[in-house]
């Protein structure tokens, strides 16, 4: 028998929000966090535009002692944050940092897409090229590490499990929850903190910039800068932020008694090996419409079931191919898909952190009983419009929500798909 | 400088590395850095980069190893001053 897993616990850090109770606010009144960043524009980027928290130092200020915080960047800064939270939110206190007990029960995956970029930028290549090797002090190594960001959650939390950091691209966070929704089905391990986590700089971005990727066209109205599945859509808004939910088997939720938020009812991970239209940078429709489908078996959910559609959807001219795929992967015509939403309309793309805080939203969807809205895309693409009746300009009130399924696709050709379901026995 | 200001900037500099945020209440020469303070071992390095900072002077690596107290520090500290 397959061990049932569950959502028991929350944590977001997001350009439009902080906190699990904002971020659900933000997301049913369409609220954008993409501000103008003046970073890029000293820098001389195309895009004008970015997703970045608010606030973090001084949250994190409130949350680490100061020795923590001189180790940790952006990016640490985040996943730390948002690590806490979801782990009181599934009813365990911080630990004694001085005490000796470690937790072998939790363990974490918690992605990167970039990693400690801003660290790299900011001092290891200008102090090692000036000579000043030594200059960078004992904490450059664990800032640029790729598992930085899950070694720190690990260490302020006392996680004995196992944990790792997890990379593929813009499918990291989402790859990081069907990582540890098997850890635990395995039986390795009762709990499991999973997600995504990226930090925020202009230096993770000016590559992408440079492909001429990111949106350009919307420098003075940011905004209506996130726009998929618009025709007006023209690039992706870089962003930041973290996003991490506490998995945990079902049997030790109910052993503790604790609340359960949802269920991680299946997941599929695959590649389109770069074939088939696919690419470094391209999805082959045909890797994401099996992920799909192999989420939805390993879940045991019908397509007919399936109540939401929280979409990878950038902004950029995958959109309509994803939709198709949606379609297609359900089986069912352009006017029967079910609603379908990107809430990177209203955070931009968060990278590795994306499919954290996507499945964060997708979680808060089905307690809440709500589809949030899909914003900027009133202009929907000519390609979309047979879809049109399925995107929500604004949130819906869906009660009967049971089933959101989530995917996330990424360079590499690199395709995640979860399904989560309403909890019930 | 007077020994007294060097050590109260010691002090200060070390207080953010410091664990044992308790001990900095009774802090003296002879409290032991590592051992009493709980200053990871691993942030010394950073610890000597702030003093060489904060009283414009240079410590290599050999002298660094002689630090296991404040009042370690302090005296390195004096003696650099003074060449």
């Amino acid at each position: 028998m397959t061990r049932r897993v569950v959502v028991t616990g929350l944590g977001v850090v997001a350009p439009n929000a902080n906190g699990v109770r904002d971020f659900e606010l933000a997301l049913r009144k369409g609220r954008s966090g993409i501000r103008t960043n003046e970073k890029m524009i000293e820098s001389g980027f195309g895009s004008h535009v970015a997703g970045v928290p608010e606030g973090i130092d001084e949250l994190a200020e409130s949350y680490f002692s100061a020795d923590l915080l001189l180790a940790m960047n952006s990016g640490h800064r985040c996943a730390a944050i948002a690590g806490v939270d979801a782990w009181t939110d599934a009813g365990f206190a911080r630990p004694d940092p001085d005490a000796d007990e470690v937790d072998w029960d939790t363990g974490a995956v918690l992605g990167t897409g970039i990693g400690g970029m801003d660290t790299i930028a900011k001092s290891v290549v200008p102090l090692t090229d000036a000579g000043r090797v030594r200059r960078l002090g004992s904490v450059a190594v664990e800032q640029v590490m790729s598992s930085g960001v899950s070694a720190r959650l690990s260490g302020i939390l006392a996680l004995g499990n196992q944990v790792t950091t997890n990379s593929s691209a813009c499918s990291t966070g989402s790859e990081a929850i069907a990582m540890g929704l098997e850890r635990i089905r395995c039986g390795l391990a009762k709990r499991m903190l999973c997600g995504g986590a990226e930090g925020v700089s202009h230096y993770i971005w000016a590559g992408f910039d440079a492909m001429r990727v990111l949106c350009r066209r919307f420098n003075d109205a940011p905004e209506r800068a996130s726009r998929p599945m618009s025709a007006t859509a023209a690039g992706f808004v870089p962003s930041a932020g973290a996003g991490i939910l506490m998995l945990e088997s079902l049997e030790s939720a109910q052993d503790r008694g604790t609340r359960i938020l949802a269920e991680v009812a299946g997941s599929a991970i695959n590649c389109g090996g770069q074939r088939g239209g696919g690419s470094m940078t391209a999805p082959n429709s045909d890797g994401v419409r099996r992920c799909i489908k192999a989420a939805l078996a390993d879940a045991r959910v019908a397509p007919e079931e399936v109540g939401a559609i929280n979409g990878h959807l950038t902004a950029t001219s995958a959109d309509p191919r994803e939709v198709d795929s949606w379609a297609a992967a359900l089986e069912c015509s352009p006017s029967a898909l079910p609603p379908i939403t990107s809430t990177k309309s209203m955070i931009g793309h968060a990278l590795g952190a994306a499919g954290g805080i996507e499945s964060v939203a997708c979680v808060l969807m089905l307690q809440g009983g709500f589809v949030h809205p899909s914003i900027n895309c009133e202009d929907v693409h000519p390609e979309i419009e047979p879809y049109a009746a399925s995107i929500p300009h604004a949130a819906l009130q869906t009660p009967d929500l049971r089933v959101v399924v989530k995917a996330g696709f990424g360079f590499g050709d690199v395709n995640t798909c979860l399904v989560f379901r309403k909890w019930s026995e | 400088m007077e020994k007294t200001e060097i050590f109260d900037r010691v002090v200060e500099i070390l207080t953010p590395y410091v664990k044992n945020q308790e001990a900095l209440n009774g802090v003296s020469l002879t409290t032991h850095i590592l051992d009493d303070l709980k200053v990871n071992s691993a942030r010394l390095v950073d610890v000597v980069l702030e003093f060489e900072d904060a009283f414009n002077l240079e410590i290599d690596d050999d002298d660094v190893d002689t630090v296991e107290t404040v009042g370690n520090a302090v005296e390195l500290i004096q003696a650099k001053i003074g060449q």
